[in-house]
């Protein structure tokens, strides 16, 4: 007997016992349409966050002041010290000690109550140069940003993040209004625009829309308190390029080691980290995760087998009679065998492919629903199809070998 | 080697036994219990003999068909089918030769329910591995020969008890084999049926076919040439008169 013909006897089974069949699909279908939505999901949230993270800008380093260790061995917790000035940023600036750094920006930051007329809201205020506003990626909804001549003349302006404006201004244009900081009157000169990143789903601990940027010399002068007025929280460095950032990092280490006269590079008191390094982590994390999802899936998938098995094993008991008629036709064990194993496969196969089909409607249509981005992923597609068959041959190996091995007289004989 | 002569071509003359059987035994073992189903039997059935084998229920007679349909072996003694030692064969070699040499008929027709008839006819054709269209054309002839022409794409479900056992005859037949052996062939049938399928069996014999009929029903035993009686594993009696005396 031919494997089309074994094939056509295959699907005869299982057409021939449709709701039995369709149960022992469904179980499959499942499976798999939940191996392809958990790994969708799990590679849908580690690309938001990856885009997310390059929206910050994939080529900027962040150096902030802390984790020296001391020649007596103890380390100073990161940020405890400000170790870093303005003078280390305008270090940086110079092209020719950093030629892959593009722009430089000091931050100094701290949290402040604003008020303006009967609204207050508690925001992080940072002090910076104009070069922030690029290296961010930000933009303006309205207005502008700070300018050196803010910068040069301490000027009482600030630009509001977009929620810290609707916050503060529910009515009429931010832009000309006055802010209280500390007791200090600044004029608001510019909205930024929104990024979008809500703050739940954001990878920074703060909110990157609900800020108020003053110039870092107003900020270190006018409002900020604090010993040393040259001192900043983080400089914010743009390589030239992505494929520059190792270059702009070594040059930026080598130099404020220098500047900080420090010989041992142990013994660094600022760190610089890369946003890259922040993908690396949260990418790790979503692998993490697609791999717990997809491993919950891959067990509703073996539970599914084990269907197919049981079903098959019931199957094969049920049709003792018809095992015995093609038996004493002159079906051998083989034939017999290969049968039952048809069937299994044809079982599994349904399965895999209306379970893709699920799947892939539920990667289209799922995050209209819930919001998440799910990503579709042919390896997993192709993958949970050729485990649904292998599925369906392992669990239907045992079922097959039990009705070839079946003697044709004691399966005639169940009267 | 045998002298069998080419199989289904009843030799005029001498002809050659299609069955022969030497001191058969079957002893069935459960547990430390044996059982001895069949004792010592001898038998020879020639080509184109119609011939029926009468016990009552424990008497042998279903082991009796199970070897001599090769769904079962025996413990000791020989068979020979059609020339071919088949005592000691493995389940696939078995297999084949059920396939090539033996015709089934059963009490329940043992048809597959979501088959059609021509469909279950052509069966046995698909596991020799008969080209599909000659399968066809082969199982409507069968079909048509024992006057179900017209009911070829009809389910078993869709038939009556009668025509449904015309479709097994018709599957039994279809493979041209030496041997069609028929178990109880009319004990599912009412009167009018069991004597159509009958007249159907005799009409086999009458193209020359070898026919063993097994049965507990003596008005259907007197149906065959030759009576062959059973009675706990032995042959008691088996000759022409024995069947005329049934009469």
């Amino acid at each position: 007997m031919s494997w089309l013909e074994t094939f056509r006897t295959g699907v005869y089974g299982v057409l021939s016992h449709r709701l039995r069949s369709f149960l022992t699909v469904l179980g499959i279908l499942i499976g798999i349409a939940g191996v392809i939505i958990a790994v969708g999901l799990g590679e849908g949230a580690s690309s938001q966050v990856t885009s997310e993270i390059n929206a910050l800008g994939s080529n900027v380093l962040t150096v902030t002041p802390g984790s020296s260790t001391s020649s007596t061995g103890i380390r100073g917790a990161l940020g405890s010290a400000s170790t870093l000035t303005t003078a280390d940023a305008s270090a940086l600036s110079s092209h020719v000690d950093a030629p892959d750094v593009q722009a430089v920006a000091p931050i100094t930051s701290d949290t402040e109550v604003l008020t303006a007329g009967s609204e207050t809201a508690t925001t992080s205020v940072q002090g910076t140069t104009p070069d922030w506003l690029s290296i961010r990626g930000r933009t303006l909804a309205e207005g502008r940003f700070i300018d050196n001549q803010d910068v040069k003349d301490h000027g009482a302006v600030a630009v509001l993040g977009a929620t810290t404006a609707s916050e503060l201004f529910t009515r009429g244009d931010p832009v000309g209004q006055t802010v209280d900081v500390n007791g200090i009157p600044v004029t608001v000169v510019g909205v930024l625009t929104s990024t979008g990143a809500s703050s739940a789903s954001s990878t920074t601990t703060s909110d990157p829309d609900d800020v108020m940027i003053i110039p870092i010399s107003t900020g270190a002068e006018r409002i900020f308190g604090g010993t040393s007025r040259n001192s900043v929280s983080s400089i914010a460095v743009q390589a030239r390029s992505s494929a520059d950032l190792t270059g702009a990092y070594q040059e930026a280490d080598h130099l404020l080691l220098e500047l900080h006269g420090i010989t041992n590079p142990t013994d660094a008191d600022f760190t610089i980290t890369s946003e890259q390094s922040l993908i690396a982590a949260n990418t790790s994390v979503d692998h993490t995760l697609t791999i717990l999802l997809g491993g919950i899936a891959a067990i509703s998938l073996i539970v599914g087998g084990i269907g197919v098995m049981n079903i098959m094993l019931v199957s094969v008991t049920e049709r003792i009679r018809e095992i015995g008629l093609r038996k004493a036709l002159g079906a051998t064990p083989r034939v017999i065998r290969r049968q039952f194993l048809v069937e299994a496969s044809v079982l599994g196969f349904i399965g895999g492919i209306v379970g893709v089909l699920g799947g892939l409607l539920g990667v289209a249509y799922l995050p209209g629903l819930i919001g998440d981005p799910i990503s579709t992923s042919p390896t997993a597609a192709v993958g949970a199809l050729a485990i649904a068959l292998a599925i369906g041959v392992l669990f239907g190996v045992y079922p097959a070998s039990r009705a070839a091995a079946m003697a044709p007289i004691d399966a005639l004989r169940n009267d | 080697m045998t002298l069998t002569p080419p199989s289904g071509t009843p030799s005029v003359g001498a002809p050659q036994p299609v069955i022969e059987l030497e001191r058969v035994t079957k002893v069935y073992r459960t547990g430390s219990i044996s059982v001895a189903a069949l004792r010592g039997v001898s038998l020879s059935i020639d080509q184109g003999e119609y011939v029926a084998v009468i016990g009552p229920s424990g008497s042998g007679k279903s082991t009796l068909m199970h070897i001599l349909g090769c769904l079962d072996v025996p413990t000791s003694g020989r068979y020979h089918l059609a020339g071919e030692d088949v005592s000691h064969m493995s389940e696939t070699a078995l297999a084949e030769v059920r396939n090539r040499r033996i015709g089934f008929v059963f009490q329940q027709f043992n048809l597959l329910a979501s088959m059609s008839a021509w469909q279950n006819v052509e069966l046995p054709l698909s596991y020799a591995g008969v080209p599909r269209a000659e399968r066809k054309e082969r199982a409507l002839e069968a079909l048509g020969r024992v006057g179900l022409a017209g009911r070829v794409h009809h389910r078993p479900g869709e038939l009556s008890g009668g025509q449904q056992q015309r479709v097994a005859v018709a599957r039994a037949l279809v493979t041209e084999p030496d041997l069609i052996l028929a178990d109880e062939p009319t004990g599912n049938l009412d009167s009018v049926s069991a004597a159509d399928v009958l007249r159907l069996m005799g009409e086999l014999h009458e193209t020359g076919r070898t026919l063993l009929l097994i049965t507990h029903d003596v008005e259907v035993a007197s149906a065959a040439g030759r009576v062959i009686g059973i009675r706990d594993g032995l042959l008691t009696e088996d000759d022409h008169r024995f069947a005329e005396s049934l009469r």
